[in-house]
């Protein structure tokens, strides 16, 4: 594999509360190949939407990030100041949020906006601007481009608000997006144009992309690799197909068997008992076994992972393995 | 097996509320805003006793304003709702208890300041399956029947997470000792490994106690799961019924199946990357439907008839309907397949 664009290691973000320390993130490592889409999946709490601000700096107080490096194109973002950071915001790496009407500035129009954020990286003049925002409007499906740029934001949909919003992060053409379940408030027939428009840009643009979702069958479709996330740690990694056929970690064997689609119509569905433990307060060792059928004691001290064949777990008793199962 | 809940000709429309300052405005002309959303639109079904009736479509189809008419919250503008031959609502008010509803949000549907045990227990005790004094172990019951330890009953809603609010949310609806349970996307707010906990309880009460149910989701996969028989809605009308084996399996109406053919699949077999099969456009805007067939601005079949003529539902056979004029061609083609 040719140098990662997009490298991060042990990286671990706290908050800091009144309540205690909310370790959210908890030693995330990964790599990201250029034009390469990873899915990065968890239940809430599982600490991705907070993976995805620590990777752009967006992480406010009480967070901060304790631990770890994130490595963009070579540099080191961890140590980078608020002002050599924001050059790099919106222009190597940007975010598309779940809530596009949130992402948009309801008081100007989609054209100022996009002006807005080319002014913020280049100097270009109006005209060029303006043809650039048309061209990358039209590139993410969005009808008569150029008479839209005089819109404002609530005259669109929301597929339409979430595209002007993929197409403003695509402006700098960055090396790596940041997706944050930008589907999860559309409908499906929204999400399958989108997804495909995604799939193809990837391709097109060489843009990587860390696309954050609680949707085992939205990522399946769309990233090459997985990365499946439980209290704040990555618990398996691997190539999509392979990793949602034969799992190894019992928590992403046990997600994958909870769905519906894998068990007859009206038959129950295979449960995970329990739910998802405090932050506050996390068990001892694997912050699963709790909620494992395989736990043993030695489950109470941390796990690493296990590389093997170009995936990797984090787990003493993986699923499918000749290992001797615990009594 | 003869209708239990027998929902005629109910439509909804939804319009704003003049003063008589606007009507008066409106009538001479002036910018008042007068139009109205039909989100339900003569809409005729029934559900047999004992069935789940799965109710499936994209936001604004009008599902959940359907389900609150069969509910009896939300009187319908016109048509009527019944269950077992009995009208649900007299005079704009429920006239019922044989029908009990969960809602999609377990945060916003319990009283933050009420014990969740009074919460469940208030509604049994105006109606008389309990007393006062015997309330407790009542409430208790129900608790341990939706695997909650009856003791949390003194417990506050904020102490429960999602999916305990939602078993009690199905306490609550239970202990009415209803015939029919409307579920309103009751698991779109959960967790995957919590939605399994939830089907699997929903599967198991309405057999334990032979309830009727009307299942709401925009999740194909749930709908797929827990229903006997499917109704697909679009723009406010139901535009195919039947057994939820056939309809999935070899879906009728142009709408219906590319609905399917877009949910994105969970891909097992290979690395190979998946084709979205997309529909064109988007959902009209309910306040200006289309003329005819609502869906055939965006349909591959459409003629010249579909911006004419409203297809009305037509039995394919016994157990099955659909609104489309063009629904032979698209079987066929799938046979052909």
């Amino acid at each position: 594999m040719s140098d990662p664009v997009l490298s991060v290691k042990g990286l671990s973000t706290h908050f800091f509360t009144r309540a205690g320390v909310v370790k959210a993130v908890n030693g995330v490592s990964f790599d990201l190949a250029r034009g390469e889409i990873m899915g990065l999946v968890g239940e809430s709490g599982s600490g991705k939407t907070v993976t995805g601000f620590s990777l752009l700096g967006l992480v406010d107080a009480p967070g901060r990030i304790v631990e770890g490096s994130i490595k963009l194109n070579g540099v080191e973002l961890t140590t980078l100041s608020e002002a050599e950071l924001r050059k790099r915001r919106g222009h190597e790496i940007s975010m598309i949020f779940q809530d596009p009407i949130a992402t948009l500035n309801p008081m100007l129009t989609i054209g100022q906006q996009m002006k807005l954020a080319i002014d913020a990286h280049e100097r270009v003049s109006a005209a060029a601007a303006r043809s650039r925002a048309t061209e990358l409007l039209t590139q993410v499906g969005i009808p008569s481009a150029a008479a839209r740029l005089r819109a404002y934001p609530h005259e669109f949909s929301g597929g339409m608000r979430q595209r002007v919003a993929i197409a403003i992060a695509l402006l700098h053409r960055p090396s790596v997006i940041v997706a944050d379940e930008p589907t999860t408030a559309l409908d499906v027939s929204i999400q399958a144009q989108i997804l495909a428009k995604m799939r193809a840009l990837a391709r097109e643009t060489g843009t990587a992309m860390v696309w954050i979702s609680h949707d085992l069958a939205v990522v399946s479709s769309l990233a090459s690799k997985l990365a499946v996330m439980y209290a704040g740690r990555i618990v398996e990694e691997g190539p999509t197909a392979t990793l949602l056929r034969d799992p190894r970690h019992p928590y992403t064997a046990g997600l994958i068997a909870s769905l519906p689609a894998m068990a007859k119509p009206g038959a129950p569905l295979n449960q995970i008992a329990g739910s998802t433990p405090s932050l506050l307060s996390l068990p001892e060792g694997c912050p699963f076994s709790p909620r494992c059928t395989h736990a043993s004691g030695q489950c109470t001290t941390d796990a690493d992972m296990t590389q093997n064949g170009g995936r990797q777990w984090r787990c003493f008793h993986p699923v499918g393995q000749t290992a001797p199962e615990p009594a | 097996m003869s209708a239990f809940v027998q929902i005629t000709d109910v439509t909804r429309v939804f319009g704003p509320k003049l003063s008589l300052g606007e009507k008066i405005a409106a009538k001479l002309g002036g910018n008042v805003e007068t139009r109205s959303v039909r989100a339900v639109s003569g809409v005729t079904l029934s559900v047999r006793k004992g069935e789940t009736l799965g109710l499936v479509g994209e936001s604004g189809c009008g599902k959940s304003t359907l389900g609150r008419a069969i509910a009896g919250i939300l009187p319908p503008t016109s048509g009527t709702v019944t269950i077992d031959g009995a009208p649900v609502m007299a005079d704009g008010t429920k006239a019922t208890t044989r029908v009990q509803t969960v809602f999609q949000d377990p945060f916003a549907s319990l009283d933050p300041r009420m014990k969740v045990g009074h919460t469940v227990a208030e509604g049994p005790i105006a109606h008389g399956l309990t007393t006062r004094a015997d309330a407790r172990r009542y409430v208790a019951d129900w608790f341990d029947r939706v695997g909650l330890d009856p003791a949390w009953v003194e417990r506050h809603p904020h102490q429960f997470s999602g999916g305990q609010r939602q078993r009690i949310a199905i306490a609550r609806a239970l202990a009415m000792q209803p015939d029919v349970l409307i579920c309103d996307e009751p698991v779109a707010s959960l967790d995957v490994s919590i939605q399994a906990q939830i089907i699997n309880l929903f599967l198991e009460l309405t057999r334990d106690l032979a309830l009727t149910s009307v299942f709401i989701s925009h999740d194909l996969s749930v709908i797929q799961h827990v229903s006997d028989r499917v109704a697909v809605m679009y723009l406010g009308r139901i535009v195919e019924l039947g057994p939820v084996g056939e309809v999935f399996g070899n879906p009728a109406h142009p709408y219906t199946k590319a609905l399917f053919g877009s949910v994105p699949k969970l891909v097992l077999d290979a690395d190979e990357l998946v084709r979205f099969e997309t529909i064109e456009g988007e959902v009209p805007s309910p306040l200006s439907p289309p003329t005819g067939c609502n869906f055939h601005p965006r349909c591959p079949c459409a003629t010249t008839i579909c911006q004419t003529g409203r297809p009305s539902m037509e039995p394919i056979h016994d157990y099955r309907s659909v609104a489309c004029h063009h629904y032979k061609a698209c079987l066929g083609k799938e046979e052909h397949d």
